[in-house]
């Protein structure tokens, strides 16, 4: 059954074709990724912002469903690669009047298309979508439904390796709705692939998938005990509409038990950095006075995303055919 | 064949650089090899002149072929390029496509006042209008063989030749 080993995120030379998830990429890979994305931060200070890598080709942002961080850092990125592009914000056009993903995806082909950098609500949306296209035609998933957004996984590798120089010795925390996010899968499988010994999860137990502890992290329903001496805390967003439903109680009383505050961050080590893959809501997951602290580095994030972001498309738009 | 020995080489090529400087000069390497010989030649001069590496991966003419090349270096310029004089420093100097692409990405720093191109080897075979105004050594070399500069854990340089499938 060779098609079922087959990672379809690879070419059939063992190089990356489309970035769909981080599940199933080697500690190699990942690192080549943030090597090349540290060459590219030192592009975005110098006097031209640019590079002619990916002259002449056209990269369509499909967004179908709001985004306003992921969408602008990737115009961003693909701009400074020298790249057209196209932004579809497609909520509002032909989605609306009927078609299909892939009636939209072939058309945006016609017009010559060479990547698509895509965002769905539904998980395994960008998968679908890479499964469709012709070989020259490079895919990345910007976030699909609750399963993987892999550029702010590895944005936030980026950021971990900038600040703590290593993975092997670190403790890291991820708190919060576990259970909706696309971003915690993409960081637990890179956090464990490249090799960080302790990855806790903290959150109550409404908010974790079942049977998280499979992906190899340890399960915290504590903040006091969770946060104790941990090298980096990575908050996520909570959703305002899951308060809607059974899950929790307020967002006060949320606050309470897993914002983070200065008093709860003092339990980790002392030289913690704070992340978050925003939009923040602050007096919900995050106190302000943290969120804007000494320890934050959640607009360092959003810098190196652009970097990121200019890594994999340069490395999926290098490969063979 | 009887390679010449790239430390005397380098001596000599700081010998002809010397007299090219002014105050504005700064020396520029690249990736791999030029980045060896230019901290070499910077350190025989013995003054205080800049030095900067480049990695010209990102302007490569080849990409849409071969893709990016699997170990990518940052291009470190910690001065300001306009209005300097430019020593570039590259160990061979073969087709001119590498010495293309490294002004290209020297252009996007800036505006330097002049580029001057000094290399270890000049193996002939240039595809594009480009001549080194500094050169170690030329040689004759088939298309097959492929000279390249090594540095052991001493920091001593050494050219090397290998038979390459073309």
């Amino acid at each position: 059954m060779a098609f079922l080993s087959r990672n379809p995120q690879l070419n059939q030379h063992g190089e990356l074709q489309h970035l769909l998830t981080i599940e199933g990429l080697n500690a190699g890979m990942l690192r080549h990724i943030l090597d090349t994305a540290e060459s590219f931060v030192s592009v975005s200070e110098r006097e031209v912002k640019k590079i002619p890598l990916l002259r002449g080709k056209s990269i369509f942002n499909l967004f179908f469903e709001p985004s306003t961080r992921t969408r602008t850092t990737f115009e961003i990125a693909a701009k400074r690669l020298s790249a057209d592009v196209i932004n579809l914000n497609i909520n509002a056009s032909s989605q609306s009047k009927g078609e299909t993903v892939l009636d939209t995806v072939d058309n945006l082909a016609a017009m010559q298309a060479d990547m698509f950098i895509v965002r769905h609500a539904q998980s395994g949306a960008a998968h679908f979508i890479a499964g469709h296209v012709s070989p020259h035609i490079h895919v990345v998933n910007a976030g699909d439904g609750r399963h993987a957004h892999p550029t702010q996984g590895l944005l936030d590798m980026y950021t971990i390796r900038h600040f703590k120089q290593e993975f092997h010795n670190l403790r890291v925390a991820i708190v919060g709705d576990v259970l909706h996010s696309r971003v915690a899968r993409s960081q637990i499988h890179a956090l464990t692939t490249l090799g960080v010994p302790e990855v806790r999860v903290i959150a109550p137990k409404t908010l974790l998938p079942a049977q998280v502890e499979r992906l190899g992290v340890q399960v915290y329903h504590d903040m006091a005990q969770g946060l104790k001496d941990v090298d980096v805390v990575i908050m996520l967003r909570l959703q305002n509409e899951r308060m809607r439903g059974a899950l929790l109680p307020s967002a006060q009383e949320y606050f309470k038990s897993y914002g983070l505050t200065q008093d709860k961050l003092a339990l980790a080590k002392p030289d913690a950095i704070v992340m978050h893959p925003g939009p923040m809501n602050r007096g919900v997951e995050i106190d302000s006075d943290v969120a804007d602290g000494t320890q934050s580095v959640i607009l360092p994030q959003v810098t190196f995303g652009i970097a990121v972001r200019m890594a994999v498309m340069s490395i999926l738009a290098g490969s063979k055919q | 064949m009887q390679l010449p020995d790239a430390e005397k080489l380098a001596q000599a090529m700081t010998q002809q650089i010397e007299p090219l400087l002014g105050e504005n000069s700064v020396l520029v390497g690249m990736h791999t090899g030029g980045v060896w010989l230019a901290e070499k030649i910077h350190a025989l001069l013995g003054r205080e002149i800049p030095l900067g590496t480049l990695d010209v991966s990102f302007y490569r003419d080849d990409f849409s072929q071969s893709g990016l090349h699997a170990e990518v270096a940052p291009s470190d310029i910690p001065f300001d390029v306009t209005g300097r004089d430019i020593i570039l420093v590259d160990d061979v100097l073969y087709t001119g496509r590498s010495v293309r692409a490294a002004m290209n990405e020297l252009f996007d720093y800036g505006r330097p006042a002049s580029i001057i191109l000094a290399v270890l080897v000049d193996r002939g075979g240039r595809e594009l209008p480009i001549a080194a105004q500094v050169t170690g050594a030329v040689l004759e070399l088939a298309p097959d063989q492929n000279i390249q500069l090594n540095r052991d854990p001493q920091g001593q340089l050494a050219l090397s030749l290998r038979q390459t499938t073309v």
